[in-house]
């Protein structure tokens, strides 16, 4: 009914003094509207770099991009590299998500775990991971363990906090069934508490993984011999924007597609939910 | 929690005395003493406030953490069902039937104990698949599924519409002669309780105020006069008038 005196053309003259009614909400969403801005940002790049506004000391033309990578490809130095930033990445992943849980769990099923663990997590919080550096550095050396240290630092704040705070929002309804079940610790934990908290766990996770290839950038163009950052850094030196783009590419692409990966996770692991979502 | 009185009778299941229970300075429970017989099924009835729920959560176990006294007997293979059906929304039901069943043949328990509730072939079903009524029947399965010489239930249909209601009250009577559970039932509701209790106690006070028998042939139903004298009787001590109504 509104809707038709809403797109009834103005000049007709049938039409009441009244004036149609403003439209406040956003309206119909735009079909692939997600893409229109990259395709946009992607067109005023190539327009640019054909007319000649974009100096390719400053910004490499894309097609100039997309050769760089196939060169990369070609000689086996984006593999290398890459396939060393991926291990950096998942193995810093993996220690920070193991020790985020477990803190979380004690965390979250001890009063005192509570006491002891929570207040300098915070802190920890509060402290960017980045900012640790120079001490991991003096700690530990520049190798391996220095980067592999720092990406956990960075992984494991968001698992606790998400985790933590999924096991604190178990509904205590469920506690008392357990209780009346007489279910023993063990049980309990597993049937109740970890499925629980995994809606939490999973959201710490998404961050997680952001985290974690942050880190990764930072610590791989700090003194580093290998990996893409190291790549950039030196492309850097050679003045070489295109090999730069192809890395700064390679970095989104790998946070698109593994975040994309724990959202799959997520839709599959609580698929017992109806959610406003579905 | 549970003190063990001496020279308990063999056909007592449930034993309460002089039970207090105090929140904040309001006294809820005040030195009640009541027993419950094996395989007896008791309805307790009471007002809003009156201390329903306290008592059924004291004969649960479920409260730690109040401050009272007195002497609570039950035996340890008793299980509750609450309100809601609360199953765990990320276990499909049979899963939810076995929470906290121990032995090997679990499964075929928990499948038996689904199929007397009338929910054969719905073991892989999500809780939120179900309807109100189905998802109490769930949890009527698992609290009858570790054979409980005491059931614990706290106004079970309280959230369910007046139909399947009925056919509750049918499915649980039918089940407690199957299954001869001494029955602790909180209701809010007189016909309830007058439909499918042995014996009907109302709480005022924080003590049993009034005790009925209710010695009526099955099936019960309004029709039968005796059923309209309970139900005056019980709404007379709930402090109901119904000649004002």
């Amino acid at each position: 009914m509104t809707a038709s005196v809403l797109t009834r053309p103005r000049t007709a003259a049938t039409i009441p003094s009244r004036k149609p009614r403003r439209r406040l909400g956003l309206g119909r969403p735009i079909p692939f509207g997600a893409a229109v801005g990259p395709v946009l940002l992607l067109t005023l790049w190539t327009v640019g770099s054909a007319v000649g506004w974009l100096d390719p000391r400053t910004l490499s033309a894309p097609w100039t991009v997309v050769t760089t990578a196939g060169d990369l490809i070609a000689d086996g130095r984006l593999q290398e590299n890459l396939t060393v930033s991926a291990r950096r990445a998942g193995l810093g992943l993996a220690i920070g998500v193991l020790i985020g849980t477990v803190l979380a769990l004690v965390a979250g099923l001890s009063r005192w775990g509570e006491a002891i663990l929570d207040g300098p997590i915070q802190i920890k919080r509060a402290i960017p991971a980045l900012a640790l550096i120079p001490l991991l550095v003096l700690w530990l050396g520049i190798g391996e363990q220095m980067k592999v240290t720092t990406i956990a630092l960075g992984v494991f704040v968001p698992v606790y906090i998400h985790t933590h705070n999924g096991l604190r929002s178990i509904d205590s309804r469920y506690v008392e069934l357990g209780e009346s079940l007489r279910l023993r610790p063990a049980e309990f934990i597993r049937r109740i508490v970890l499925p629980g908290a995994l809606p939490g766990f999973l959201l710490g996770l998404r961050f997680a993984v952001v985290a974690a290839w942050l880190s990764l950038v930072v610590v791989e163009q700090i003194n580093s011999t290998s990996g893409i950052g190291y790549m950039m850094d030196l492309a850097r030196e050679y003045g070489q924007t295109d090999v730069i783009i192809v890395g700064l590419v390679l970095y989104g692409l790998l946070g698109l597609v593994s975040d994309g990966a724990v959202r799959l996770v997520q839709r599959k692991a609580l698929s017992w939910r109806r959610t406003l979502a579905d | 929690m549970a003190t063990h009185a001496g020279g308990l009778t063999a056909t007592r299941t449930v034993h309460v005395q002089r039970l207090v229970r105090r929140f904040e300075n309001r006294t809820v429970l005040d030195g009640l003493d009541l027993d419950v017989g094996a395989g007896e099924f008791v309805a307790l009835l009471g007002r809003s406030g009156s201390g329903k729920s306290t008592l059924l959560r004291a004969l649960a176990g479920l409260d730690r953490d109040v401050v009272g006294s007195g002497t609570v007997d039950v035996p340890e293979n008793s299980s509750v069902v609450f309100q809601d059906a609360r199953l765990l929304p990320w276990q499909r039901v049979l899963p939810n039937v076995l929470l906290g069943l121990r032995g090997t043949d679990a499964v075929r328990r928990g499948q038996a104990a689904l199929a007397e509730v009338g929910l054969a072939g719905r073991e892989r079903a999500w809780p939120n698949e179900l309807s109100g009524g189905e998802q109490q029947r769930v949890a009527l399965a698992r609290s009858l599924v570790s054979e409980p010489e005491l059931l614990l239930a706290d106004e079970p249909f309280g959230a369910l519409d007046a139909l399947t209601r009925i056919k509750m009250h049918g499915l649980l009577r039918e089940l407690c002669a199957r299954h001869r559970p001494a029955v602790l039932l909180v209701t809010h509701d007189v016909d309830e309780a007058i439909t499918l209790a042995d014996r009907v106690v109302v709480l005022d006070g924080g003590r049993i105020a009034v005790e009925v028998t209710i010695d009526l042939p099955a099936p019960r139903s309004h029709r039968q006069p005796q059923f309209l004298a309970y139900q005056e009787l019980l709404l007379h001590a709930l402090g109901v008038d119904q000649t004002e109504g």
